[in-house]
């Protein structure tokens, strides 16, 4: 039982070791961040010269939306907080080896989805599984189809709406919430994913389309005319 | 292209990663499908409403416990 931790456990040192080499590569295909400001880079040219005020801006900037990260992935507090604290550790650490190809925040990303990943790999051990194949696309057709009305979000308070979002995304199977937050919440490319996860990119795919439907039907729930619940 | 055909596609759609035969093809499905153009609104919605979804500030205990470490290992913040 130790042996399989410490073996999966190195697998995945390893994995982060050979995602630290592959998160500077150039890559054509990435999605515009919108939460990276402007002056990001200043700030990460001067945490990498020593500034660790700047360093602590960054972490202020983002520790809000890496905590949210965390918390989707693994679902659980005391493992959020404790990613998301690595994420920042690990992210100081390896500054040198940013060389700016990405947003810091994109690299930041992939680094706390891979600390809350080996977290719910601990804990759901053998109950989830990123590489496997999905079933085929015969339960793919959506069966609840009902009218929405062109803003259905409106008829909630943000507050009301974060709870619901935050509901459905705790509900859905780790395999599609994940690859769900990281390419729509977090923007990251389908490219991206696949090498953070180190899955292929047919495997984001096939995860997200499932994901994205499953995402729409339990709104659907909600957001159907008439239905305030 | 049958409404299986745009399910399967659904996401490359969205993402605007069609090949422009396919998307056609799929376009003219949905100009008299009224279900796989319900079905196309509504997860495009879906994925705005997550997108527009804002973090909740974080816990100030959280805040506390996650800038004592860093200043364990990074030292007093000094520019």
């Amino acid at each position: 039982m130790f042996n399989a931790i410490f073996m999966t456990e190195k697998g995945l040192t390893a994995r982060f070791l050979s995602l630290l080499d592959t998160l500077s590569a150039p890559n054509p295909h990435r999605l515009p961040s919108s939460v990276a400001r402007e002056d990001e880079h200043l700030l990460v040219a001067g945490a990498k010269k020593g500034d660790t005020a700047a360093f602590e801006e960054l972490v202020n900037r983002y520790e809000d939306k890496i905590l949210r990260l965390t918390k989707n992935i693994t679902g659980n507090h005391e493992d959020a907080e404790d990613a998301m604290q690595n994420a920042f550790l690990k992210a100081y650490s390896h500054l040198q080896d940013f060389h700016g190809d990405s947003r810091f925040y994109t690299w930041l990303v992939r680094i706390a989805a891979n600390e809350s990943l080996m977290r719910l790999r601990k804990r759901r051990a053998n109950q989830f599984s990123l590489d496997e194949p999905v079933q085929g696309d015969t339960d793919l057709m959506p069966r609840e189809l009902e009218d929405w009305g062109p803003t259905p979000e409106q008829n909630y308070a943000q507050a009301e709406l974060q709870r619901i979002l935050a509901e459905i995304i705790e509900t859905l199977e780790p395999e599609f919430r994940i690859v769900l937050v990281l390419r729509d919440l977090e923007e990251l490319s389908t490219q991206e994913t696949a090498e953070a996860l180190g899955v292929s990119i047919s495997a984001v795919k096939s995860r997200l389309l499932r994901a994205r439907l499953k995402l729409r039907e339990k709104l659907n729930r909600h957001f159907r005319r008439g239905t305030l619940n | 292209m049958n409404c299986k055909g745009v399910i399967r596609e659904l996401s490359n759609y969205i993402d605007g990663d069609l090949d422009p035969a396919v998307k056609l093809e799929l376009e003219r499905h949905l100009g008299h499908c009224e279900d796989c153009t319900m079905i196309v609104d509504q997860t495009k919605k879906s994925i705005e409403i997550l997108c527009d979804s804002k973090p909740v500030e974080l816990p100030s205990d959280v805040r506390s416990r996650l800038h004592a470490a860093l200043r364990q290992k990074i030292g007093p913040a000094q520019t």
